[in-house]
């Protein structure tokens, strides 16, 4: 079972590799890390996308929180908006098959970022299935590179990742 | 006040009073700060392992942090067993390594390795301090987090430039952990709902393990207001006396017939503070076969549902739970289970030595019946740990220090200075094994420096006792690489050579004199006992197996 993982954290020196390592001790499956700071200083989130059972998934919830500079984690399971970016270099030799490419990158709302004599780079973004058939559409003309950013979430409406304002005294 | 100072400073306002560890090249600052100091005991090692251990065995039989320094490169390196080892068996200790200065970390320097990189799996958390202000924050986050929660060992690593550098701020710092928040109070629904579980178990028994110490007092209330069978795993021994009627013995490889017996047909667990370790578990899926309700108590919520499926899960400190529990406890009425349990018993009383040799059992006995049992008591790992888990009379929480998650060799002796530093006017007795002591020896050193008067009962059997078992019962007695005897040293003349008293006891006639002697003798005494050098350890499950395929005695005995 696929599960996406987001997990606010300390913006520290190797708070990723904290996680990256307990993911590998453990033998956690990451199909996808996305990471980035976020609006608060000292404060930066990480989308995972993890295969697991769901016996493995709490595991990896409760392992994450015991990472002292791990501030939460959640496991979205409520309604949640889930995008992935990426860019998709492909082949574009011969004007028939550029009108092809052009009508599956407006049916995909891709946009060309660089256009060459011979190749042209596309911008994805979109749940990860719409990516992966982007990418499948390219296939026949040639897809040369792929660069995939992971997937990010977000819970829709009210649920907020954040701290917690009260602390239990430690 | 340069860094290393403001370090010693921070460490006297967390009330630490003794310090085990080995200078070197980075950590020079620190000790030259502490030239000048008198708060607070150093006690040199003579080798950072031996530190860490001794840190352990401070704080197991202490409830105390326990401190260790050892300098950059190999000396962090060489902690990293003891870190390992602590952070296993939840025992708190604060490491503070010297690391190469600033500019110089990441160019392959002398005595440079990445330490926080190294021990980011071994501890529970760990500081890289990049700037002197932050020390006093540190090591206040440093001990908070060692000792509270799930306890454990926390390193903190500090540049030789970090140390030298001027510090001009004060030490009320405010710790700063917004991730960290550890549940102490178990939920009250949780503890009715457990309590409403044992009323109509039938079969009920509660396991205590390490985690239960603290716990003591009202467990053992629990215990008698229920009438509840209880049974101690190997880091749970002493939580309730082995000898209290309703302690039913130790669990799992070599734990006793009756206590697997019990687990195995209760039809509830209440498990406190302990995760069930394989060595208890065996197969986990012959694990109590007839178990309808597991409770299981544990600080840690990762813990929980981890191997064993809980169905009342009480995440909450054990001295907590364990008080709500005797509050709400009311006599069970088990006496067919009990019935049972005694038959048992009964049936599988603990093997007794035969023969003419001197048994490791019959010297554990000996010191266990002249001490009654009032000692700390240490051990390496091994056949003779399993014979002194079984065969002590555990009397008192918080006095046996045993590695048990990582099972480390050579932890016995540095351990029993840590514990004898603690506690320096009561008896402490490490059971070791020639194999063992051979990995730390040289701790014998620093029971002579500091005239710590810990006794040393070697119980050489000349090999490495437990891989031979095994090899004897598993591998048709292809005995591989465990023959230690024709190498072994004159142990007793090794002791001598250090300073100390060594003995050697080779038949049952001298046993009773030289355990007299032994616990007479007011300083450290090593004491080579030549026991029986094809014992084995019995009861045994093998591994894998479950509580149906346990051995009570080697099948060639069997058989004859």
């Amino acid at each position: 079972m696929r599960h996406l993982v987001s997990v606010l954290v300390e913006d520290h020196p190797r708070v990723l590799t904290r996680i990256t390592s307990l993911f590998a001790r453990r033998g956690f499956n990451i199909e996808s890390l996305a990471v980035g700071k976020t609006h608060v200083p000292g404060l930066s989130r990480i989308s995972i996308v993890v295969l697991g059972d769901d016996r493995t998934i709490e595991q990896v919830e409760k392992q994450l929180n015991k990472l002292i500079e791990v501030i939460k984690v959640v496991d979205h399971r409520e309604p949640h908006v889930e995008r992935e970016m990426a860019l998709v270099k492909v082949r574009t030799e011969g004007v028939e098959e550029r009108l092809q490419i052009k009508e599956i990158v407006e049916a995909f709302r891709a946009r060309a970022v660089d256009v060459g004599r011979r190749t042209a780079i596309y911008e994805v973004t979109g749940a990860p299935n719409k990516i992966e058939g982007f990418i499948e559409g390219l296939e026949p003309y040639g897809v040369l590179e792929v660069m995939r950013t992971g997937a990010v979430a977000m819970s829709r409406g009210e649920h907020i990742l954040r701290p917690r304002m009260k602390k239990e005294a430690v | 006040m340069n860094g290393a100072e403001a370090i010693l400073e921070a460490l006297e306002r967390e009330g630490v009073r003794h310090i085990f560890g080995v200078p070197g090249g980075a950590n020079m600052p620190i000790y030259d700060a502490m030239y000048s100091r008198s708060g607070i005991e150093h006690i040199l090692t003579r080798h950072e392992q031996g530190a860490a251990h001794a840190a352990e065995g401070y704080a197991i039989t202490s409830g105390r942090t326990g401190v260790v320094f050892a300098t950059s490169g190999p000396g962090a390196l060489n902690l990293v067993t003891g870190l390992a080892d602590a952070m296993m068996d939840s025992v708190p200790i604060v490491a503070i390594t010297g690391q190469v200065a600033r500019s110089a970390v990441g160019t392959d320097a002398f005595q440079e390795a990445d330490v926080t990189g190294v021990t980011m799996p071994v501890t529970k958390h760990n500081y890289l301090v990049q700037d002197v202000a932050d020390i006093p924050r540190i090591i206040k986050e440093a001990f908070i987090i060692a000792s509270t929660g799930r306890p454990g060992p926390v390193l903190i690593d500090v540049p030789k430039d970090v140390q030298l550098d001027e510090f001009t701020g004060g030490f009320d710092a405010a710790p700063q952990l917004p991730g960290y928040r550890p549940t102490t109070k178990g939920h009250p629904h949780q503890v009715q709902k457990a309590l409403a579980a044992l009323r109509t178990a039938k079969k009920p028994v509660m396991l205590v393990g390490g985690g239960a110490h603290d716990a003591a007092e009202a467990l053992r209330r629990f215990a008698e207001k229920t009438g509840i069978p209880v049974i101690t795993t190997l880091k749970g021994l002493g939580v309730l006396p082995s000898r209290h009627p309703q302690v039913v013995g130790m669990p799992g490889m070599h734990g006793t017939v009756a206590a697997n017996l019990t687990i195995q047909q209760a039809d509830l667990i209440m498990a406190i503070g302990l995760r069930f370790d394989d060595r208890i578990t065996g197969n986990l899926s012959k694990f109590a076969p007839n178990v309808q309700t597991v409770i299981h108590v544990d600080i840690d919520p990762a813990e929980i549902g981890k191997v064993v499926a809980a169905s009342v899960p009480i995440v909450g400190d054990a001295a907590w739970v364990a008080e709500k529990l005797a509050q709400g406890a009311e006599p069970l009425e088990i006496e067919d289970w009990w019935r049972q349990i005694r038959a048992w018993q009964e049936a599988n009383p603990l093997p007794e030595p035969k023969g003419e040799l001197l048994s490791s059992i019959d010297v554990i006995k000996a010191f266990s019946e002249a001490t009654g049992g009032e000692a700390y008591v240490t051990t390496g790992v091994g056949q003779h740990q399993m014979f002194a888990a079984l065969y002590w009379n555990f009397k008192h929480p918080r006095h046996f220090a045993t590695s048990g998650g990582l099972g480390t060799m050579g932890y016995g002796l540095p351990a029993s200075l840590g514990v004898q530093v603690a506690h320096p006017n009561d008896l402490v007795i490490n059971f070791d094994g020639d194999g063992s002591l051979q990995m730390t020896i040289q701790e014998l050193a620093t029971l002579v420096r500091y005239n710590l008067p810990v006794k040393v009962a070697l119980l050489n059997n000349g090999y490495l006792g437990m891989v031979r078992q095994w090899q004897d019962l598993f591998n048709d007695k292809r005995y591989a690489e465990v023959h230690l005897e024709e190498s072994n040293p004159n142990f007793a003349a090794v002791a001598e050579a250090y300073g100390m008293r060594g003995v050697t006891v080779e038949s049952k006639d001298e046993l009773a004199g030289a355990v007299e002697e032994i616990l007479n003798h007011p300083g450290p005494v090593l004491a080579d006992f030549h026991v029986h050098n094809e014992e084995g350890v019995f009861p045994m499950i093998p591994a894998g197996g479950s509580a149906e395929d346990i051995i009570t005695q080697h099948p060639e005995e069997a058989s004859s």
